[in-house]
């Protein structure tokens, strides 16, 4: 591989507080220096990023690939494809898969199957419970030995809390998070929006907020009593919030994600029954959104994940009731977050690059999220000043199920190199 | 030729201008006429074809729907849930889709999810009128309660009308709301805080939780039909219970001394919630709201076809425009 120095770009690397004009220097796969006036080693393939951000690729802790069992919706390597369009260097696949990814066999497959793709990284997270069924441990010693990074029985809660309590104490042995999909069932049941104004109008089964926060609070809780790590999935309410700073002021070990349509979108984007707007847990108020934003800022919610759920194309052309939840999120989750939040002034690049890369990163104890020489050449190159508009049909990802459809964005990753390899570069380069 | 007055579907009043509403209403009138003769026809649809997709069981508007297209001189064709393609997994997509095939005109249908009909209406070039969709709403249910406290208070601006019971899951509750909300009436809803929805102040209208005080309020009660399945769902402990607490019985009626209207869309479920003195008694306007279905059924049909309001009423006369 012919060494890359990529040259004159604004470097940002949160793991170093570096924020400056520099080069970066890409050697064997790994960062090599990051600097001005660097050496140019032979050989040597230069590329001008004047104008544009190098920063470490970014890294998604929550995404859903649907492989093994719905690989007509995405596959491991679809989904990576999508990954480094969206200038994702690292994601962690959630386990609902069919069957669930709960044993080492199923864990060792997918990092078969994110090897064979060759592109973002994809490292499994293992199911808390056999068959997601919230009733007894998976193994997590052996999943973790294949290759998982976490566990969770993402998609479903887990009810049981003396399970929540075995799980979090169990876990500590690999050092691995046990991440929390955080929704009291008999209160959520049947509810496909947020409990509300907007709800009560369209005549839909609202979700409550209390649902999702008398769950953060019970994990929150026996995150205390064991000193286990919980990892909280997709915070979507100001309530949650207030239980995350609390828990966090007495020094529990607990971490926490938004995803990007929970920052931007509320409840109102459901009106006329738009079930692109549908989604576990719900988009809620205008005062929740204000709450994640402020909480990003602050680091009481650690990280941007995306939530990636791909849908069949027709899935969602049904009654609000009869579709399913979720959207994809990998190809807009920066340009949402960087037009809505940076260009908005609520958080500056290198914030947001952290919560993007280095943070999440760190909350999953991965490598990555880093310029430092001597680590894997994870990279992104971000074209800010790019303007784009949302269009489905160019996306990577299989599925098109998405509620920016048409949205004009801002940002967007012009290179995405995954040691030290193209596993993405836009149609048009940056300063073209 | 002026723009259509109302667009191409009613899938809710909540969409409507007081305008379009009063105009329905004024063109009901004529059609109260028709069938109140020995032969109950006008041509005004001749020729047109009418589907009654109907995913939910249901008698009273269904009929009163058929009556309305067959009075006005449509060719209808009824299709319910059972039995058909759609219990064996058509989407509501694809049975749309099917039935825009066979070249029809309109659409009335009912359906358990809330949103239904507005996702048909999207779909489909012809007419869709929401008989009832989930939770959300029951147009024509709430033009015929409208047109009901206008024929028997002469007007509907400045009444006080409480809707009683289960309004959380009542598609009636809210096209009432809409409509009352519109035409200037003050709005109420009663019930235990199990069955209103959360905010619905925020609506504009005013919340009792004692039957009491509703009665106190109001100048017509709206008796919502609690349907049993909601005491297995734990929103009320006892359908007894629930009757000595929020029943309209003829003993809380008799404390307050102004004659109060009684509606209630029907089914009733006698002694749950109204009672049968109350039901039959000289106040309820109960069966003409069933009268006034038919003929503001037949006013949505006529004005959604095209048809000209200000014809409407030579179209009784003389055998109408197509």
């Amino acid at each position: 591989m012919r060494p890359l120095l990529l040259k004159g770009g604004r470097v940002i690397d949160p793991s170093r507080g570096f924020d400056q004009v520099a080069d970066v220097l890409i050697q064997d796969g790994k960062i090599a220096a990051v600097g001005t006036g660097l050496g140019l080693p032979d050989g040597a393939e230069v590329r001008d990023v004047r104008g544009n951000v190098v920063a470490p690729g970014l890294v998604d802790v929550h995404v859903h690939l649907r492989e093994p069992g719905n690989e007509d919706v995405e596959t491991i390597a679809s989904g990576a494809r999508a990954a480094a369009a969206g200038g994702f260097t690292t994601v962690c696949a959630m386990p609902n898969t069919d069957p669930v990814t709960d044993n080492q066999a199923a864990v060792g497959f997918i990092v078969r199957q994110s090897a064979r793709a060759g592109l973002t990284r994809v490292y499994p997270i293992g199911a808390i419970s056999v068959g997601q069924k919230g009733e007894r441990l998976s193994e997590f010693g052996e999943m973790v030995g294949a290759g998982a990074v976490a566990v969770s029985d993402d998609g479903k809660p887990v009810v049981s809390s003396h399970l929540m309590r075995t799980a979090l104490e169990y876990a500590r042995t690999f050092a691995i998070p046990v991440a929390d999909h955080c929704e009291e069932p008999t209160l959520a049941a049947g509810g496909v929006m947020h409990e509300g104004l907007v709800a009560a109008r369209l005549g839909l089964k609202g979700i409550p907020a209390a649902a999702e926060e008398i769950m953060v609070g019970r994990d929150v809780l026996l995150a205390g009593l064991t000193g286990g790590h919980v990892h909280l999935c997709h915070v979507s309410t100001r309530g949650s919030v207030a239980l995350i700073r609390s828990a966090k002021e007495q020094g529990v070990r607990v971490t926490a994600e938004v995803t990007p349509h929970h920052l931007t979108l509320t409840e109102r984007d459901c009106e006329r029954y738009d079930t692109h707007a549908k989604m576990n847990p719900p988009l809620r108020e205008a005062a929740d959104v204000a709450a994640l934003r402020q909480a990003l800022k602050e680091g009481v919610i650690d990280c941007i994940a995306s939530d990636h759920a791909p849908h069949a194309y027709d899935a969602k052309e049904a009654a609000f009731d009869d579709a399913p939840f979720g959207i994809v999120g990998l190809e807009t989750a920066f340009a949402v977050a960087y037009t809505e939040l940076g260009a908005g002034g609520i958080l500056t690049l290198a914030e947001l690059v952290h919560r993007m890369s280095t943070a999440p990163a760190a909350a999953f104890r991965l490598p990555g999220g880093t310029l430092k020489p001597g680590a894997a050449a994870d990279v992104v190159v971000l074209d800010v000043a790019a303007r784009w508009t949302v269009d489905p049909a160019a996306f990577f990802s299989k599925s098109r199920n998405t509620p920016f459809s048409g949205r004009a964005l801002a940002g967007r990753a012009a290179l995405t190199l995954v040691g030290g390899k193209v596993a993405h570069q836009a149609e048009a380069p940056a300063g073209s | 030729m002026t723009a259509p007055p109302l667009g191409k579907d009613l899938v809710g009043l909540e969409d409507l201008s007081a305008d379009q509403i009063r105009l329905i209403l004024d063109t009901a009138e004529p059609f109260k006429e028709v069938s109140e003769r020995p032969i109950k026809k006008v041509p005004a649809l001749r020729g047109k074809t009418i589907v009654n997709l109907f995913f939910e069981a249901s008698t009273r508007t269904r009929i009163s729907f058929e009556f309305a297209e067959k009075r006005l001189s449509a060719d209808t064709v009824n299709v319910a849930a059972s039995g058909s393609s759609v219990q064996k997994g058509e989407t509501l997509v694809d049975t749309a889709r099917n039935l825009e095939a066979m070249r029809i005109d309109m659409v009335v249908i009912r359906h358990p999810s809330s949103g239904a009909a507005e996702f048909l209406g999207n779909r489909i070039r012809s007419n869709v009128i929401n008989a009832g969709d989930g939770k959300h709403e029951h147009p024509t249910q709430g033009l015929l309660d409208l047109l009901t406290i206008r024929d028997k208070h002469g007007k509907i601006d400045g009444i006080k009308v409480c809707l009683v019971g289960d309004v959380l899951h009542s598609r009636v509750a809210r096209s009432n709301i809409w409509g009352l909300l519109k035409l200037g009436a003050e709005v109420g809803v009663c019930g235990p805080d199990t069955l209103l929805p959360r905010g619905i102040e925020e609506l504009g209208v005013c919340r009792f939780r004692r039957i009491e005080e509703a009665i106190e309020w109001a100048d017509v009660l709206n008796v919502l039909r609690l349907q049993l399945e909601r005491m297995e769902m734990g929103f009320i402990p006892s359908v007894r219970e629930y009757y000595r607490v929020f029943g309209v019985t003829a003993e809380r009626l008799e404390k307050v001394a102004r004659p109060m209207t009684i509606m209630h869309p029907g089914p009733m479920n006698r002694g749950v919630e109204i009672d049968s003195r109350v039901a039959d008694g000289p106040h309820s306007v109960i069966l003409d709201q069933v009268t006034n279905g038919v003929a503001v059924r037949m006013a949505v049909l006529y004005l959604l076809a095209g048809g000209r309001p200000e014809l409407a009423d030579a179209a009784k006369r003389s055998g109408g425009l197509e």
